[in-house]
């Protein structure tokens, strides 16, 4: 009574406590009953997805090798100019000689080695030879050790090798970025690569193309089928929704094989076509192997995504309004192109976009039927992994891929918004 | 979408050149589906339609593929595999993202899009960049090359399907039930079992179902996380595809597409309970 009385305007509970506070406190309760729930889930990603992939990214700077293995090196280059036209001073390579020594005993040399010979090649060859030598000289007694190295082998008499050593021994370092877009600074400068070992760049265009052109094939083959799925009764709608989300459900290994079954020079389309006559048996066509092979197979396994965006768009567009249009005289065109299409937009811009992130980061289709000329970044990336365990370029290259498909789902979400993603 | 009776002859010829044109998109969409189911039962070991096949002569049928996909012990290690890994990391994604997708649509979380975004990034990040990172991580902890390796990650993967499917299912869900089971005593737990689960089940089960397709058919994250021990039926696919294509596939992949339709009849079948229980027609 008594509180309710000097504050009319202030509501309270049964016990007399502030009905705000009150309130306030379930609220807070009710965010951290939440929060809870979706903690250990957060968790999980944010230690086992998120976090991983972080650090592999750090990597891409990562370069302790060098100035770890070869300490005294470094030191000794820091004072040599890269425009020089000498070789480094003999201190320099009594250093080199000193480190070898350690490194040869640790066993490390050849990670050090390794990771030169990313940048020049070679240099595998030239720490081995050195390696043999060291083992056999005393670093007091046997001087001087330049024309030693020199004779070990004649690549450390060359001024690229210390050109490189310089410029490749600060950690972090660039020098994983730039060999992801085709430079080097092998010279102590920053160039373009030689033509015959650029390919990057020419990976990424092809790759950020293909997924375009996969993508507007993708658009103008789904887009009638969106259409009709819209337009027909519901019950025949159905129905031939089956056939797009047959395949959306069908293995992606499976799809591949088919159309590396299809698609051979023995495959059953060539059968086919020799069968008909259009083309003589001794000149059948190569479809497999090369970037039309990719492209089929990659439009037909992508259709799905393009179509199911557009269809649940489509459903939403009232008939009413292409009626009124031709009422008012429009012909079938107009109000398709002027009244429809217009509407049909937000599905366009959201399957494109979901067809095009999805196309970027592809690796088994072009793995299995794109052959050589029709390989992606991604499966260059695994080519890296692979052949040349060179980490810290498979670190830079997956970072630009990475950022470039995080822009597109930042753009996805602007458009669609992540939680209006359907599924099926 | 019928041909009104006065329709001009341009009209009649575009209606029927579109539903041609349809017709081909659809071919094209379902015949690299639908081919292999023939093809699996050649007699010879051969891609192409034989004579005898196309004469359908019995002699040209054999269902030798699928003999040797059941004998040899490195497909049927591979489905073992298959069969162990899939359903424990579905398990894992299911009972973690379903806590989650609940937490989440409530009416006042704090920082929902930006949890939403960290979820949803497994699906949307490449798989070889999602493989090479968890390669190092579950290298470092010493899971690399084991089941429980394999599961983890598959589960990780498997997250955002099943986190968009429920979040899907309880925009619908009547927040007032759950007042009501806890004004009638029930707690938090008997309320979510007796009330909650019941109703957005069908979420719960196709969210289910793209986890496990998702962690059955994935082979980047395997062959980088999981060792020989824990080869899949797509690994060996890929393997057997990279290197000497043999027929066995064919078998495999018809398999993987029954197993498809299967699965497809089991989430059209929870569309339209789910769609009869919101008072929607299916038509």
């Amino acid at each position: 009574m008594s509180s309710s009385d000097t504050k009319p305007d202030m509501l309270s509970t049964h016990d007399g406590e502030p009905l705000k506070k009150s309130l306030g406190r379930a609220l807070r309760r009710q965010k951290i009953r939440a929060l809870l729930l979706i903690a250990p889930l957060l968790a999980f990603v944010i230690l086992g997805f998120l976090m991983p992939i972080g650090s592999m990214l750090t990597r891409s700077i990562d370069n302790e090798v060098v100035e770890e293995i070869m300490p005294q090196t470094v030191a000794a280059l820091e004072s040599w100019d890269v425009d020089s036209t000498e070789l480094p001073p003999e201190e320099t390579f009594r250093a080199l000689v000193a480190d070898l020594q350690v490194a040869a005993e640790n066993r490390t040399a050849l990670t050090f080695a390794r990771r030169m010979n990313y940048e020049l090649a070679g240099f595998t060859t030239m720490v081995r030879r050195a390696q043999r030598l060291v083992r056999r000289i005393d670093l007091e007694t046997d001087g001087p050790f330049r024309d030693m190295m020199i004779e070990s082998h004649e690549g450390w008499g060359e001024l690229e090798t210390w050109r490189a050593l310089k410029a490749y021994s600060s950690s972090p370092t660039i020098g994983y970025y730039l060999s992801a877009v085709d430079r080097t600074m092998v010279s102590g400068h920053i160039e373009p690569l030689p033509d015959d070992r650029s390919i990057h760049l020419m990976l990424f265009w092809r790759t950020a193309w293909m997924s375009g052109l996969i993508c507007f094939l993708g658009l103008v083959l789904g887009y009638p089928i969106a259409f009709l799925l819209a337009n027909v009764k519901e019950r025949y709608a159905n129905l031939l929704l089956i056939m797009v989300l047959l395949p959306f459900w069908t293995s992606l290994l499976v799809r591949t094989s088919s159309w590396k079954v299809l698609l051979q020079e023995q495959g059953v389309i060539n059968q086919t076509l020799v069968w008909i006559g259009l083309v003589a048996d001794d000149n059948r066509l190569t479809m497999i192997n090369n970037k039309f092979g990719v492209i089929v197979a990659m439009t037909q396994i992508l259709l799905p995504f393009m179509i199911l965006p557009l269809y649940s768009v489509m459903k939403t567009i009232p008939p009413s309004y292409v009626r009124a249009a031709k009422s008012l005289g429009a012909n079938d065109w107009t109000a398709f192109w002027r009244v429809y299409f217009p509407q049909s937009i937000p599905g366009i811009g959201a399957g494109a976009i979901l067809v095009f992130i999805m196309a970027v980061g592809y690796y088994i289709t072009p793995e299995l039927v794109g052959g050589p000329s029709g390989m992606f970044i991604s499966n260059r990336i695994a080519h890296q992994w692979y052949v040349s365990g060179n980490w810290g370029l498979v670190g830079a290259l997956g970072t630009i891929l990475l950022v470039a498909v995080l822009v597109l789902y930042w753009v996805y979400d602007r458009v669609v918004g992540i939680d209006n993603v359907k599924l099926g | 979408m019928a041909l009104p009776s006065y329709a001009s002859p341009l009209q009649r010829v575009w209606y029927y050149a579109f539903r041609v044109i349809c017709a081909l998109v659809f071919f094209y969409l379902m015949f690299p589906i639908l081919v292999i189911l023939p093809l699996s039962f050649n007699a010879e070991d051969f891609f192409t339609f034989t004579p005898e096949m196309l004469a359908l002569d019995p002699a040209g049928f054999s269902l030798k593929h699928y003999v040797d996909f059941f004998t040899n012990p490195d497909w049927q290690l591979a489905m073992r595999n298959s069969l162990t890994i899939a359903p424990m990391a579905t398990l894992i994604s299911v009972s973690l993202g379903t806590l989650a997708a609940i937490g989440l649509s409530q009416t006042h979380v704090p920082f929902k899009r930006a949890m939403m975004a960290i979820l949803i990034s497994p699906m949307i990040v490449p798989l070889i960049i999602s493989a090479a990172g968890m390669y190092f991580f579950f290298s470092a902890i010493g899971l690399q090359g084991t089941y429980w390796g394999v599961v983890l990650a598959h589960a990780i993967l498997g997250i955002p399907f099943v986190i968009i499917t429920v979040t899907a299912t309880l925009v619908g869900f009547d927040r007032s039930l759950t007042r009501a089971a806890a004004s009638m005593g029930a707690g938090p737990v008997k309320t979510f079992f007796k009330v909650q689960l019941p109703l957005i089940l069908p979420g719960v089960i196709s969210g289910a179902l793209f986890a496990f397709i998702t962690s059955f058919d994935e082979v980047v994250v395997v062959i980088f996380v999981g060792s020989a021990g824990q080869k899949t039926l797509p690994w060996q696919m890929f393997i057997g595809l990279r290197e000497q294509i043999s027929p066995t596939i064919l078998a495999v992949a018809s398999l993987m597409v029954a197993l498809s339709i299967l699965l497809l009849a089991t989430l059209e079948i929870l569309r339209r309970r789910n769609e009869r229980l919101r008072g929607m027609s299916p038509g």
